[in-house]
């Protein structure tokens, strides 16, 4: 199924989707007053993208660093080729703990390698603790956001499924009551949590720690509560120094809700007295995508989601229309590395408007990718074959100008003289399902000028007066 | 100055008038521009459907017959930004570079190169601003919301100049329309509301004349405009500026 019928579903309730797109432009000009407000924004983003490019240009380098400076801080270091491994490694862990109970925060890797299902598969509790993943979590969906996971619900829809498996009354739809309700049942799972699992937001080569931001505390809370703590990242998540740290913490909150910072910006270096800390850091295709000069560029991506909130296209088709852990934008250069079949409609997704580009903290080039993408699915055969030769038989047209001209006036003939009915026929003229086709004037340009006396316009030398 | 006037191929047969009003707006400011009989299209719907292979063709043709002008005028911010961004596929001969540099949307060719800040004459009317996603971000025609408030841009200092004019504020000032090329057809869905919401926002905020400088984004709204019969006007921005009197 391709994006646009997924969205089209979407978009059959009209009233939600203007309410997700203005809730999304909401957070888009939070956004736009936080970066107004700092002056040096554009130069802050300049220096992130050059640390990220300079970072990525010798990533196996810092790799190393981190991890001998992770291990030299009593850290275990894990390395996973892909989500198989990372999954395999995380169960063994926490067998290893004799557990069964385990808390987990915000994490787009572990739901990238699908670690929930495979985890509970193996008869392990998990709860996600950050409060949208949790409502998501009960209703078995997929995030729609990688900042606002349950950003696709209404606080109606909380309120029902809250009802379901936390017991709170049926049509409470109070975000107060329903908070407290999500509070004294994640409480509880906190106190009970063995193994707390976290990603990781920023990776320091030089110091080996790792830096967890939200807005809920929730990583800290269990991170502190349970016996052994495990960071799954990325390998792009890698900064050099703890002082190129407040650069990206600097943007990464203006760009994904307007906040100046995230409310906990947690540091992770070392176990606690009697306690053990992991890191499992991944490669699962991003080597590949390395690999790519036309798409490197977007492993810089700090995931603040301000691509997906500012995307026209996104606000109105709901992060699932996406069908990939990262939605929007972002997740239309991300996923073709991933499956170039399965996400072939996903580069199409956009109408290369270039608001991603303008909006993305470490300056990814988005749409220019989004571009680019469409060219490696032309020529790898995965746009259908009926565009394929419209767009031959368009090439051959136009590069004659007396084919074209001939056509054009056969066109516009047509248009005339068919009735409205057949011309603006849904089931075979996309454009005619809302909007009606342009006039056809008798005459097109090349035609009236032809008319024009000919001692007009020559090449020549103008007067120009202002 | 050798000065080209190249009519976009929807323009040419949809909105012949367009043409017309740009070749004649450059005339009354001095320019003689030439339509060169055998231009087509840039072939940026090819390129952008994932077929920049078959777009060459077009590119080069495109290429012979404008590289003996100076500067290469259209009524379309979106075919000049194809060109100048897109024509890296060709071998970067002499010509095509020169044809990438020298291709200029009506509206920066006014502001920039012909140096024209402001036009005498009134137009009575409130005036909705369509800012093309191309000629803004792409072509910097207007800053971008994205990094500074939307506060001026070219058209905009252009139409302000004239008398009696109103020009409307908009909610979302720079929010694409959602034509996006052959995405109108193959997303036609969400390309459809996000037209409806891009009209909804001027006509909330009462614009009598939506205008812009790029025809392709003009052509969407017009048929979201006409379809709901709507009573705004939908017209471009040449067709305002060459119908000033004073």
């Amino acid at each position: 199924m391709n994006h646009a019928i997924r969205a089209d579903k979407f978009l059959l309730d009209a009233d939600r989707t203007t309410w997700h797109d203005e809730t999304l432009w909401f957070v888009r000009e939070k956004r736009d007053r936080a970066v107004y407000a700092v002056p040096e924004f554009q130069e802050l983003r300049e220096l992130a993208s050059q640390i990220k490019d300079h970072t990525l240009s010798r990533l196996d380098l810092y790799l190393q660093e981190f991890e001998a400076a992770a291990q030299a801080n009593g850290v275990h270091v894990h390395w996973a080729a892909d989500a198989a491994e990372h999954n395999a490694i995380i169960l063994d862990l926490i067998r290893q703990q004799g557990a069964t109970r385990i808390v987990k925060s915000k994490s787009m890797l572990t739901e990238e390698c699908h670690l929930n299902p495979y985890l509970i598969q193996h008869g392990i509790e998990v709860v996600d603790t950050d409060l949208g993943e949790r409502i998501i979590q009960f209703r078995e969906e997929a995030p729609s956001h990688i900042v606002l996971p349950a950003i696709h619900l209404k606080k109606e829809d909380v309120g029902d499924t809250f009802h379901l498996h936390l017991g709170t009354e049926k049509g409470e739809s109070d975000p107060q009551l329903l908070t407290e309700a999500a509070r004294q049942h994640l409480r509880a799972k906190f106190l009970a949590g063995q193994v707390a699992i976290s990603g990781v937001n920023f990776a320091v080569a030089e110091t080996g720690g790792v830096v967890v931001c939200t807005n809920e505390g929730n990583a800290d809370l269990g991170v502190n509560l349970a016996a052994v703590h495990i960071a799954c990242m990325g390998i792009e998540k890698l900064i050099p120094r703890l002082t190129d740290l407040g650069v990206f913490t600097r943007l990464l909150a203006r760009s994904a809700t307007g906040q100046p910072v995230t409310t906990y910006t947690s540091h992770f270096t070392k176990p606690a007295a009697g306690k053990e800390m992991h890191i499992v850091i991944v490669d699962n295709g991003r080597t590949q995508q390395l690999g790519r000069p036309d798409f490197r560029a977007s492993l810089k991506c700090i995931r603040c989601g301000a691509c997906m909130n500012t995307c026209p296209v996104y606000r109105r088709s709901g992060g699932h229309s996406y069908d990939f852990t990262v939605p929007g934008p972002i997740g239309a250069i991300l996923s073709p590395n991933i499956d170039m079949k399965k996400h072939r409609s996903l580069p199409f997704a956009s109408t290369l408007c270039g608001s991603c580009t303008d909006v993305c903290p470490v300056k990814i080039d988005i749409h220019t990718q989004l571009y680019k993408w469409r060219q490696v699915l032309g020529e790898a055969g995965e746009i259908p074959a009926s565009k394929k030769w419209s767009m031959k038989f368009m090439g051959r047209l136009l590069a004659s100008a007396r084919v074209y001209g001939l056509s054009g006036q056969f066109a516009r003939q047509a248009l005339r003289l068919l009735p409205h009915g057949l011309t603006h026929a849904a089931s075979f003229n996309a454009w005619a399902v809302a909007r009606e086709l342009p006039e056809p004037p008798k005459q097109s340009f090349r035609e009236w000028y032809q008319q024009q006396p000919k001692s007009v316009p020559q090449p020549q030398t103008p007067q120009v007066t202002v | 100055m050798k000065v080209a006037l190249f009519v976009p191929c929807y323009i040419d047969q949809f909105y012949p008038q367009v043409g017309v009003a740009t070749l004649q707006l450059l005339e009354k400011l001095g320019v003689q521009a030439h339509f060169p009989a055998q231009q087509t299209c840039c072939g940026q719907p090819l390129a952008n459907s994932g077929c920049e292979r078959e777009a060459l063709p077009i590119y080069k043709h495109f290429v012979n017959t404008f590289q003996d002008y100076d500067y290469i005028v259209a009524p379309s911010g979106s075919c000049v930004y194809h060109v100048r961004k897109h024509f890296d596929k060709l071998d970067q001969t002499d010509e095509v570079q020169h044809v990438r540099g020298a291709a200029y949307d009506l509206i920066d060719f006014i502001s920039t190169v012909l140096k024209v800040e402001t036009l005498r004459g009134a137009f009575p009317h409130k005036v909705g601003l369509h800012l093309s996603c191309h000629g803004q971000r792409g072509l910097h025609q207007a800053n971008e919301s994205e990094m500074t408030p939307v506060r001026d841009g070219q058209l905009r200092r252009l139409l302000a100049s004239l008398d009696g004019i109103e020009l409307t504020e908009l909610s979302r000032n720079d929010e694409c329309c959602g034509f996006g090329g052959t995405f109108c057809v193959s997303e036609a869905g969400i390309s459809a509301r996000m037209g409806q919401d891009r009209v909804a926002d001027h006509v909330r905020h009462g614009t009598q004349v939506l205008t812009g400088s790029d025809m392709s984004c003009l052509m969407h709204l017009e048929g979201i405009v006409r379809r709901a019969q709507l009573p705004i006007r939908v017209m471009h921005a040449a067709e305002i500026l060459n119908g000033l009197t004073a």
